[in-house]
């Protein structure tokens, strides 16, 4: 992955998605209007953070069995990249709330455990300072982060299904693969998201790398 | 005296003239349709110079890591 064509891939596509998703049709839904473009930009975000969630877990097992500090520094820096697109997905739609649900913050099931769910990799992140010996932090850091991504994927896509929520895909409301999502809007939409997952990976290589030369640095 | 003045009066005129539509193509489109290519432009100026950004901080990057960590 140490080449060029999918930074511009990545760049092509986001790009791609604020002139095609500000412009092109959409569906004419009552409530939504023309915020229903949202879903271009705010849905990426928390793909985006699934994948680079999903990157940590990975390096997390395989620094348990390989014990390599590169593993480990992968991991944690793919959860640091994650949490800045976890909380951008936050804010977004907590603005998007307001203006279809009628407040920032309702204390819906789905914003609730969402948030929940971001605190607990600054959790991670906590613990991970909070040990001092190089070692066990990696053992214990890994360890957390096994059970912390089972937890954050049944409190943003299973416990909202239970409950009474107003965010499309919960609580008995269809969400927008079901009837709003035409064609024209997925014309956009795995663009949109492909686009985004490919920018916070090159955000976590950036990470990485610039992780990996002060660990250099501090041994030389 | 009265040719200035002429000359002076006829400029206006065609200041005026040239300021009318006269059918010539101009990028009247981006301030029609509610102006929303204004909000485009400014949000692909802006994710454009942020890419740019990233691009210039990959490159720097890789410049310290062939000084530092040669063929590995």
């Amino acid at each position: 992955m140490n080449k060029t064509w999918w930074k511009i891939l990545g760049s092509v596509l986001v790009i791609y998605t604020a002139i095609a998703g500000l412009l092109l049709g959409v569906p004419r839904l009552p409530i939504l209007n023309e915020s229903i473009r949202n879903l271009y930009f705010h849905v990426p975000m928390w793909f985006a953070m699934i994948v680079l969630f999903s990157i940590s877990v990975f390096y997390s097992i395989k620094s348990l069995s390989s014990k390599s500090e590169v593993d480990d520094i992968k991991a944690v820096e793919s959860v640091n990249a994650g949490i800045i697109f976890g909380l951008l997905g936050l804010v977004t739609g907590a603005i998007w709330a307001k203006y279809t649900w009628g407040q920032f913050w309702s204390f819906d099931p789905k914003q609730n455990f969402a948030a929940i769910s971001v605190l607990l990799y600054f959790a991670y992140l906590i613990l991970r300072n909070a040990i001092d010996e190089e070692q066990k932090r990696a053992k214990i850091s890994a360890i957390y982060n096994i059970f912390a991504f089972p937890m954050m994927v049944v409190l943003l896509f299973v416990l909202p299904r239970l409950k009474d929520s107003l965010h499309p895909g919960n609580g008995g409301n269809p969400g927008f693969n079901s009837y709003d999502l035409d064609s024209r809007m997925r014309m956009v939409f795995y663009p949109a998201c492909l686009g985004w997952i490919l920018i916070g990976y090159w955000v976590y290589t950036i990470r990485f790398r610039l992780r990996s030369l002060e660990n250099k640095q501090q041994m030389n | 005296m009265k040719k200035i003045l002429f000359s002076l009066i006829f400029t206006l005129f065609t200041v005026q003239l040239f300021a009318q539509d006269n059918g010539v193509e101009m990028a009247d489109k981006l301030r029609s349709d509610g102006k929303i290519y204004v909000v485009v432009t400014c949000i692909v100026i802006i994710l454009v110079g942020l890419l740019a950004y990233l691009f210039s901080i990959d490159k720097r990057l890789k410049k310290i890591e062939r000084e530092n960590l040669p063929k590995n």
